[in-house]
């Protein structure tokens, strides 16, 4: 019986091996050792490791991610995490005019391997100023990366390719997907004993010929019931493909499924305008013009904040009907 | 080794000929060049004459038959070849190459189950349907970057394809399942409004001729914006000037002119002072010709051809009259040839033998215009001094592509046609 476990436990999974293995990673945040987190992602790691390694910081993002960059430019390897990712902005000096330039400004002398992590995604009822997706705003700063797990699996072996890596990574993840479970096999079930998922590497969910669903984080979940759907009711072969990584982007897998199916719609929670989508879009057209056998379509939350309301959210954000209704529009 | 003698392209808008009949037997001898056959075209009945030296063995197609371009007409062996045993089978292979898909008919299953289940599409825009009858007319296709790549590499002529994807695109499967070189999707093939066939009533199958003239004539009335101009001429003095030139003529047995050849004349004349007329619309750009091709409009049992007296320009008006009397006279046999139709700029269409006064013509695409000529007849007429008179009268036309050419431009063509044709001895200097 293979292993089972939640995106949550993943994600502590990979902190807890990652503190036992390097003496120099430190998990910091508000909450984030005596409360086991606000999420409880950090559940029991305090107990474990105590107070040099799990650290409460005071309700100021400013000053504690100011103080993770600081620290990581000293060699330390700090995780840290935003109760929600919506608070980055109050950080934004901090994170993009400091963390992602100084290796640049630096002259490639100092490394700042920070990772700010945390959940990132609208769809339960926490109001606008709780519910921002800013994967497309961090990843357009050269000197940063950017994560966006999907799954279980993903979250541990991402999780784990960014604390090691010397760049600032901005991990975020779903309060949707915390509880959900998948299969993730204990290190003794590896190669190696270590599940390491290095950034950049695409992964194709699901094989298709018809056409490409692309996407990231959530909405990779919403296109393989898309899928299942476009296959069962309208006989129609759908791949799916997982980013993983927003930056570095894995463009080669991308448009090897394009160039397969010659149809494609990027899926994400993401809002339309300037979005991850359009990125990708435009790749695929520069790239690939004369595989396309229809235009290439965008599905994202509707263009307003968040909204409150829990029955018109459900209607903001992507569901798999609207994905399906999407590509049966060009196929 | 067998040869096959293939259906050849005759004409650059052949698809298919039928094969009239065979001028040698089976068992002939056939040398390279010897006339074997008599084959139609959509234009005309050509000799075909053998690509092959050897014994012709054996036909394929049957007098009578249509059959695609490429296909076997006939197997040739070497004088003293003996047939293999498997000819049959070679012979089936070589028409089943030949043969065009059924292109509507055939898709995957998986599309079918796909199409079955999408419930209701976007109506399609009757354009498309007509799509194949663009292929002249330079307009946009609509086909996806994936669509144009493959039908350039599989040769498929994509204006030629009626679309299956949203809104009309042509899309992968379309090509894929086309025909190279051009298409059963033809644009008569079936009309949106059928006729009800009583028991009494025929129905006659379209010959290739027809078949083009519905397609080229269906594409130049929907894609070309028409627009009408008409113009009264004097007669009187180009008929007087006819009878003294033709009386003349006949004591010296020189040529007898009809009015038809001077209102030719008269045309190539007014397209040289206006030759904004004497051109096309190319997509992005107006093409102006140098040359004056002019297109004369004949009928023939079962249709009508427009072959081409080329460089009119340079001809006198003897050499318009024998032209034309040439052509005519092939056109009446179906021994017209490819070159005869190649090369038109400006039509002109005189149905004033049929006594029609006055009438709109189709624009032969992808030429700008066409030239409409009426009958001379006698009417009351208000001349100079203010008295009714019997005068001679005849309506010129002209339907003119808007994208080409505006009113004004045409109407100074008109005008300058009526000042020659009022004054034909201008036409001789």
């Amino acid at each position: 019986m293979p292993r089972r476990i939640s995106y949550r436990d993943a994600i502590r999974e990979a902190l807890d091996e990652e503190i036992a293995r390097d003496p120099m990673v430190v998990v910091m945040g508000e909450e984030v050792a005596q409360y086991n987190g606000a999420y409880k992602v950090t559940q029991g790691l305090w107990d474990k490791w105590g107070d040099k390694r799990l650290v409460d910081t005071p309700i100021s993002e400013a000053g504690f991610i100011g103080m993770g960059i600081g620290a990581s430019m000293l060699g330390v390897r700090p995780v840290m995490e935003l109760m929600f990712w919506s608070f980055y902005t109050v950080a934004w000096d901090q994170i993009v005019n400091n963390g992602a330039m100084v290796r640049y400004m630096s002259g490639g002398k100092i490394n700042v391997p920070i990772v700010i992590r945390g959940p990132a995604n609208g769809g339960t009822s926490v109001g606008a100023t709780h519910s921002h997706t800013p994967e497309n705003i961090m990843a357009s700063f050269p000197g940063m990366k950017c994560v966006c797990p999907s799954n279980a699996y993903d979250a541990k072996g991402l999780m784990k390719a960014s604390i090691r890596d010397n760049d600032p990574v901005m991990f975020m993840e779903s309060t949707v997907l915390y509880g959900a479970e998948w299969e993730v096999p204990s290190n003794d079930e590896i190669p190696g004993g270590d599940l390491f998922i290095p950034l950049g590497l695409a992964d194709v969910k699901r094989e298709g010929t018809d056409i490409s669903l692309i996407a990231h984080g959530k909405a990779v979940i919403t296109c393989l019931e898309a899928a299942r759907i476009l296959e069962e009711e309208h006989g129609i072969s759908a791949e799916v493909v997982d980013l993983r990584s927003i930056r570095p982007l894995d463009e080669d897998t991308i448009l090897q499924s394009v160039a397969k199916t010659h149809r494609a719609i990027y899926v994400e929670e993401n809002k339309p305008y300037c979005g991850i989508g359009a990125q990708i879009a435009y790749m695929i057209q520069e790239r690939i013009f004369d595989e396309l056998d229809a235009p290439v379509q965008r599905v994202c939350s509707l263009d307003s904040p968040a909204i409150y309301s829990p029955p018109l959210e459900a209607l903001q954000l992507p569901t798999a009907d609207v994905v399906v209704a999407k590509a049966l529009g060009i196929c | 080794m067998p040869k096959f003698i293939e259906m050849p392209k005759l004409s650059d808008t052949m698809t298919e000929g039928t094969l009239a009949k065979w001028t040698v037997k089976e068992g002939d001898k056939v040398t390279v060049g010897k006339a074997i056959a008599d084959i139609e075209t959509d234009k005309a009945t050509m000799e075909y004459a053998s690509p092959f030296e050897g014994v012709l063995h054996k036909f394929i197609a049957a007098p009578g038959g249509k059959v695609p371009l490429g296909a076997p007409l006939a197997v040739i062996l070497e004088d003293d070849e003996a047939a293999p045993a498997n000819l049959d089978e070679l012979i089936a292979k070589a028409q089943s190459a030949a043969a065009p898909a059924p292109a509507a008919e055939k898709r995957p299953a998986a599309t079918a189950a796909k199409a079955a289940t999408t419930g209701p599409r976007l109506p399609q825009a009757p354009q498309h349907k007509s799509r194949a009858a663009a292929a002249n007319s330079n307009i946009r296709v609509k086909a996806s970057p994936l669509a144009k790549k493959i039908a350039a590499e599989r040769g498929v002529d994509l204006t030629a394809l009626v679309g299956s994807g949203p809104g009309g695109r042509i899309v992968r499967e379309d090509v894929e399942n086309a025909p190279v070189g051009g298409s059963s999707a033809r644009v008569a093939a079936t009309p949106a409004i059928r006729p009800v066939i009583g028991p009494d009533d025929e129905r006659v199958p379209t010959s290739s001729m027809r078949n083009i003239i519905a397609e080229r004539l269906l594409a130049s009335k929907t894609q070309i914006p028409h627009f009408y101009l008409q113009m009264e001429v004097d007669a009187a003095p180009l008929m007087e000037f006819r009878a003294h030139l033709n009386t003349a003529n006949e004591k010296t047995g020189g040529v007898k002119y009809t009015v038809n050849d001077f209102i030719l004349k008269a045309v190539v004349r007014a397209a040289q002072a206006q030759p904004a007329i004497n051109a096309a619309w190319d997509g992005d750009a107006i093409v102006k010709f140098k040359s004056v091709g002019l297109s004369v409009a004949i009928a023939i049992d079962d249709g009508l051809v427009t072959p081409v007296i080329k460089q009119a320009e340079k001809k006198t008006l003897l050499e318009i009259s024998q032209s034309v009397k040439d052509l005519a006279g092939k056109a009446k046999n179906k021994k017209l040839s490819p070159d005869d139709f190649a090369g038109g700029t400006i039509t002109v269409s005189n149905l004033g033998a049929y006594g029609i006064d006055q009438f709109a013509a189709i624009i032969n695409p992808p030429q700008a215009a066409i030239v409409a000529i009426g009958s001379i007849r006698k009417a009351p007429v208000v001349d100079d001094k203010g008295q009714i008179v019997v005068g001679q009268r005849m309506w010129v036309g002209l339907s003119g592509d808007h994208r080409v050419v505006d009113g004004a431009v045409a109407a100074t063509f008109l005008a300058e046609m009526r000042k020659l044709l009022e004054n034909p001895a201008l036409m001789l200097v």
